[in-house]
């Protein structure tokens, strides 16, 4: 389903180039749950973000569903975002001038698929999954930021992704709100069939995956 | 609603104080616009109208003869009355009766009135003026192609026409001669002088007509200035005055007169209010500049502000064009509450500019500012708008679409 091979990936310009990448292959598969730990710096998150293609490798090939996207232009990436690929990010990154329900709508809205009434719907069943059915029509800005987070997982999941990628999406929440938006991300994918990958630094997040991959100066060890 | 349209609605609204700012200058730059363009047109729409109530559209004198030098120019090509210099011209019309005939055949032509005219003295009891200019009409003729009727101040037409040795005066003649309706005046020329009645004082507003311009019936004038034949010109009325010059240089090739357009005689006031247009055009134009810089701002700072927001709609599959558009929007939002807001602005100042009492007295007479609503002037008006901040919001709309998603929240991560 997600499959890199031989990444590489350089950041920073001149003296400061970087070596972030250095040959990293991985692969995902639907209904696993992938940790990805190890240092700051060691390219947990550049691996991420080559993966969810909001960036590209200097080197090397990435597939999702069997398609290579790692030459592909940046229209047919943005293309494979909508459909295949779903965020969640540390800061959770909601837009704070929407309500909840906006937020979980916009990328349907973007895809299209639905009809505006069965994408409400479905924003509104993803909210209630994650226990925000009573506060769908609060703005960003009224949320807490566990409930933000758990915004950001429904608003995730809305295009029914097949891959869920995850930024240290407890790393800016109490233990509390932490163990419930794991639990939402591993729970709601499971039950879709998804592949989750996320990048953590809480060991007790990275033991409950089904996969942890330890990362050091950017290769997997 | 687009999603693209909703965005950029909701990121503006979260900018209400810069939004204002922009939306301000809008609002000033086409409503000032509309303002100034309806005042200079007003004035410039106003002087035409007096200008062709008193001439015509269009004046032929002076036949064309031809020279040995111009009937070789006219054998070589077509471009006959381009050489100017092989033209020599005969002065007055010979036979008016036939060119007016001729006259008749173009389509656009509304009137014709022939007009014998020459130099007099006119006194009163009260003074002699030298300079005065007798013009000889056959009055149906002359209502024809002028506003004559509607510039009688005191007396009458119908006065006039049933008073053989009637003349009409200017009022400023009148009054350095201080003459009123019935008084008689003595007009000499040529040697002779005959007593005549002021049958009526006109008014055209423009000073140095109202000062000279005598009007006699035809006969009287033959008579007076010992010209029993001819006209010294023919005063042209068309139906669409702005073709003048097109229909002059037809009736020059077809009736070999000189044809002289209302453009081609008041060039030189045409192009100071033209020039006047210009430069209040470009003057307000600066509150659309400032509109438009203000605009800039707005989305610069909106982009700056709004990076993690532009990642997250990238990652969730909004292309760079939709960026793009989202930006766009916002300053089309703007540009459409501006224009509306500006043009009624626009409308509602030029009314009350039109009630600002401003006594004028020269090339025409009013006693207001003279407005002109034209469509136009608010079709240019938002146009321009639309132009300056268009291309100023494509800037940052361009810099926020170019932005790459991972780079920014590998930014906001680090």
């Amino acid at each position: 389903m997600l499959r890199c091979t031989d990444l590489h990936r350089y950041l920073g310009q001149g003296e400061g180039r970087v070596h972030v990448l250095r040959g990293v292959s991985f692969a995902a598969e639907r209904g696993q749950v992938y940790a990805i730990v190890g240092p700051s710096g060691c390219g947990k998150s550049t691996l991420l973000y080559l993966l969810g293609l909001l960036d590209q490798p200097d080197q090397g090939r990435i597939e999702i569903n069997g398609q290579v996207m790692s030459n592909s232009d940046d229209l047919a990436r943005t293309a494979a975002r909508g459909a295949h690929i779903g965020f969640v990010f540390q800061f959770h990154f909601l837009m704070l001038e929407f309500t909840a329900l906006e937020n979980v709508m916009m990328p349907m809205r973007k895809l299209g698929r639905l009809s505006a009434e069965a994408m409400k719907a479905r924003a509104h069943s993803l909210l209630d999954a994650v226990g925000l059915g009573a506060k769908t029509h609060r703005l960003g800005t009224q949320l807490s930021g566990g409930e933000q987070q758990r915004v950001a997982v429904a608003r995730a999941l809305a295009n029914q992704p097949t891959i869920l990628l995850a930024d240290e999406p407890t790393g800016n929440l109490d233990v509390k709100n932490s163990a419930l938006v794991f639990d939402l991300l591993t729970r709601l994918a499971k039950e879709q069939g998804q592949a989750v990958v996320l990048v953590t630094h809480n060991p007790e997040i990275a033991e409950r995956c089904d996969v942890t991959r330890p990362m050091r100066d950017g290769m997997f060890v | 609603m687009s999603p693209n349209l909703r965005i950029a609605y909701r990121f503006l609204t979260a900018k209400k104080r810069a939004m204002f700012m922009s939306l301000a200058c809008t609002i000033l730059g086409v409503g000032l616009f509309i303002v100034t363009q309806a005042t200079t047109s007003g004035f410039q729409s106003f002087f035409i109208k007096v200008i062709l109530g008193i001439n015509g559209a269009i004046r032929i004198e002076d036949k064309i003869q031809d020279t040995m030098r111009s009937m070789a120019a006219v054998g070589a090509s077509d471009s006959y009355f381009s050489h100017r210099e092989g033209v020599k011209y005969i002065e007055g019309v010979e036979e008016p009766q036939r060119v007016a005939d001729a006259l008749r055949e173009f389509p656009n032509v509304r009137g014709i009135s022939a007009v014998v005219s020459g130099g007099v003295q006119v006194s009163s009891a009260f003074k002699t003026e030298n300079s005065p200019q007798l013009m000889g009409i056959v009055l149906e003729d002359h209502l024809r192609v002028s506003d004559l009727g509607e510039q009688i101040i005191s007396g009458s037409l119908d006065e006039f026409r049933q008073t053989p040795r009637g003349v009409l005066v200017g009022r400023v003649l009148a009054d350095r001669l201080q003459l009123t309706r019935g008084d008689t005046v003595n007009i000499a020329a040529r040697g002779q002088s005959s007593r005549f009645k002021v049958a009526g004082i006109y008014e055209t507003g423009y000073r140095e007509v109202d000062k000279v311009n005598v009007y006699m019936h035809m006969s009287e004038a033959r008579s007076l200035l010992k010209k029993p034949s001819g006209a010294t010109f023919l005063q042209i009325g068309l139906h669409d005055a702005s073709r003048a010059p097109a229909d002059a240089a037809r009736m020059v090739a077809v009736l070999r007169h000189k044809a002289t357009s209302w453009q081609e005689r008041e060039v030189t006031w045409l192009a100071v209010f033209q020039a006047l247009r210009y430069s209040t055009m470009i003057t307000v134009s600066v509150f659309t500049l400032i509109a438009s810089l203000a605009m800039f701002n707005t989305l610069a700072m909106i982009v700056i502000e709004k990076t993690k927001d532009i990642a997250i709609l990238r990652s969730m599959g909004y292309e760079r064009k939709d960026i793009t558009q989202i930006f766009l929007w916002q300053a089309g939002i703007v540009l459409a509450i501006g224009a509306a807001i500006g043009a009624l602005f626009g409308r509602v100042v030029t009314w009350a500019v039109g009630q600002i009492p401003l006594p004028i007295n020269g090339i025409f007479k009013t006693d207001h500012f003279i407005v002109i609503v034209d469509p136009n002037h608010y079709v240019a008006a938002i146009g321009t708008a639309l132009v300056m901040v268009m291309v100023a919001s494509l800037i940052p709309a361009r810099r926020a679409a170019r932005l790459e998603p991972g780079d920014i929240v590998r930014g906001t991560a680090q």
